[in-house]
């Protein structure tokens, strides 16, 4: 393939970690997308009970254990990849555009515009990510989508000030100057000018943060207000599983690790990404 | 510009981002759809009853008029009271601080004692073993949930080992000392109780470290670099010329510089850790603000929340503030650099 012959390639893969990261990366998404193909018990991933073969120790028939009610851990954590992943990309694509438009107006309008975006952002960053979202979700019933939207909603000010940063150091160089003196409209100017330089570092800390994501959402159905039973969910697995340590040891512990794993996948190749786009943040 | 007026600069600047983040708040709390007094009455309640609740957390008048109320009694140190436990708000978090606070407290001190000299050693010995270990180390402590962390810590130490207990803040044979603090290894010590701050000293080891390892990660990769860079300076170059010794260089000029991002990086790690402390708590049932404030959550205990999340916002407002100023008292570049 043309890829593994190009410069970029050869600068991502000179450091083995990004392509174990992407390698990680692949897998889980193939397995999640397939998931009811490659899973041994499919049927495991909704309400199902089996209390002949519950709390079973990692074997060859269950190669992660079964959970207190009979359920394969492995179909689970296969599954719950799914929900996580499904996540993950929905929130980076509320939060993203939200980040950075607001960062991009800051950055290129300046003074009132900057100060009253920079100041929200400041006291959006003012609050724990962790417990903005925890707030949020306060006031909303726990589903799925309400987990999605208080995530998002402590998300994107990251975004405004790596966008702001970035455009502002951009606004006077020579080609945005040019542009500007041909007589370019503020639209073009945004867009075309300053977005596609803007454009690797967002990529970057996108993929770095799907990772992230994940790993809050995670948290927030480990507390019990995120994804809700049966649906499949690593942060759930963990947080009832725990309450059979130490003897059903493989319920909390083989999610838990799933989720280390994943986060792990998606930095390593968010790195790999920030060697070969040469961006620094 | 002078340090006076800086300190009072980031004062100013702290307030504005504390009315910014009340309003934030309130805002959330009254904005999203549904009835906040339904809600934590939940279906049963009758239409008297929501009536009421509504009345009395001023959710009839207009929104300024709402935003108004509540400033005035945040002014008098009135939070309101919580639908969850019936008892003034300001109560509650009172009781629920101290023990949350310490949990940080002890956290950051780990982070700060393992992390830095960890970071320090792997840039003395680059790319050799203990470089090495730095480097899982931090990846690990990013990528793991310190939830995860917390149950590997539990189920190694309290399970397998069993030499550290698995929940709460003292075994219930210890003696309890007179609450001055309310931090169990404070108050154990002023009340001479050297079996109960023993004894609150493993309770407290698991949830810390677990708390603080995603931390501990950042502080010795931050120093790593930190120090690296010094290590590569003329000003090294020019020390090891006049013959000092490699220990002198290492503590006198190559750790000092470094210490100062870390410092900063100190500020924004306590806004992570303040919200892991929510996860970390749950497992260890750590009788903690955290915990308190989950259990809110579930109650949809509207003013129970808005305290929990203000109160917390103060308090890693604070935190960065005083580290602002610290560094820019080691650093004089730093407040005049923000003349411009």
């Amino acid at each position: 393939m043309w890829i593994f012959g190009s410069r970029a390639w050869y600068k991502f893969s000179r450091n083995p970690l990004s392509v174990v990261g992407l390698g990680i990366v692949v897998v889980i998404v193939l397995a999640a997308a397939f998931a009811p193909f490659v899973t041994p018990y499919p049927q495991h991933a909704r309400a199902f009970v089996d209390f002949a073969n519950a709390s079973l120790a990692p074997s060859s028939t269950y190669l992660l254990g079964t959970d207190v009610i009979g359920r394969d851990v492995l179909t689970r954590i296969i599954f719950g990849y799914r929900v996580s992943l499904m996540l993950g990309v929905v929130v980076l694509t509320i939060a993203v555009p939200i980040g950075v438009g607001l960062g991009l107006l800051a950055g290129y309008f300046g003074t009132r515009t900057e100060t009253v975006i920079m100041r929200i952002t400041d006291v959006f960053l003012a609050i724990p990510p962790l417990v903005l979202a925890l707030a949020i979700m306060g006031f909303l019933e726990p589903t799925l989508m309400n987990a999605m939207i208080a995530v998002a909603a402590m998300w994107w000010p990251w975004y405004t000030r790596l966008v702001y940063n970035i455009t502002r150091s951009l606004r006077h160089e020579g080609y945005v100057i040019a542009a500007e003196v041909v007589g370019a409209s503020h639209l073009h100017m945004l867009l075309r000018e300053i977005l596609p330089n803007a454009l690797p570092s967002i990529l970057t800390k996108m993929t770095l943060d799907l990772g992230f994501v994940i790993l809050i959402a995670s948290s927030l159905s480990f507390l019990g207000l995120g994804v809700q039973p049966p649906t499949p969910d690593l942060g759930s697995m963990v947080a009832k599983g725990a309450d059979y340590l130490p003897d059903i040891w493989w319920f909390p512990v083989f999610p838990g690790l799933a989720i280390l794993v994943i986060v792990l996948g998606f930095n390593l190749l968010g790195d790999g990404l920030r060697d070969m786009l040469d961006v620094d943040f | 510009m002078s340090f006076g007026s800086f300190v009072i600069r980031r004062l100013g600047a702290s307030l504005i981002v504390l009315v910014g983040v009340s309003i934030l708040i309130f805002g959330i709390a009254r904005v999203i759809p549904g009835d906040p007094a339904r809600i934590a009455l939940g279906p049963t309640a009758t239409p008297e009853m929501v009536e009421q609740l509504r009345d009395r957390l001023h959710l009839n008048e207009s929104l300024p008029i709402q935003y108004w109320e509540f400033v005035k009694g945040v002014g008098g140190g009135d939070l309101g009271i919580s639908l969850y436990t019936n008892r003034a708000v300001t109560t509650d978090l009172a009781q629920f601080f101290a023990a949350t606070f310490e949990l940080v407290l002890v956290a950051a001190f780990l982070m700060v004692v393992i992390g830095v000299p960890l970071g320090v050693l792997a840039a003395r010995y680059r790319d050799g073993p203990i470089d090495n270990l730095a480097r899982i180390i931090s990846l690990l402590g990013v990528v793991t949930p310190s939830f995860v962390w917390a149950i590997f810590l539990m189920l190694l130490f309290a399970f397998l080992l069993g030499i550290l207990p698995t929940a709460g803040r003292l075994s219930e044979s210890a003696v309890v000392p007179a609450s001055v603090t309310g931090m169990m290894l404070i108050d154990s010590i002023l009340a001479g109780e050297w079996a109960t701050l023993w004894n609150a000293a493993i309770h407290i080891i698991l949830p810390a470290t677990a708390l603080s390892l995603s931390g501990i990660g950042q502080a010795a990769r931050l120093t790593r670099a930190n120090v690296a860079e010094a290590y590569s300076s003329q000003y090294i170059e020019m020390a090891r010329a006049y013959a000092y010794s490699e220990r002198s260089i290492a503590m006198k000029y190559a750790l000092r510089p470094a210490m100062i991002p870390t410092l900063t990086i100190l500020g924004l790690d306590f806004a992570a850790m303040l919200g892991n402390a929510f996860l970390v708590e749950a497992v260890f049932a750590w009788p903690g603000m955290a915990r308190y404030g989950v259990q809110t959550i579930l109650h949809k205990d509207i003013n129970g929340i808005v305290g929990t999340v203000l109160v917390i916002a103060t308090f890693f407002l604070i935190v960065n503030m005083i580290i602002d100023v610290v560094v820019s008292y080691l650093n004089p570049r730093i407040r005049l650099a923000a003349r411009a």
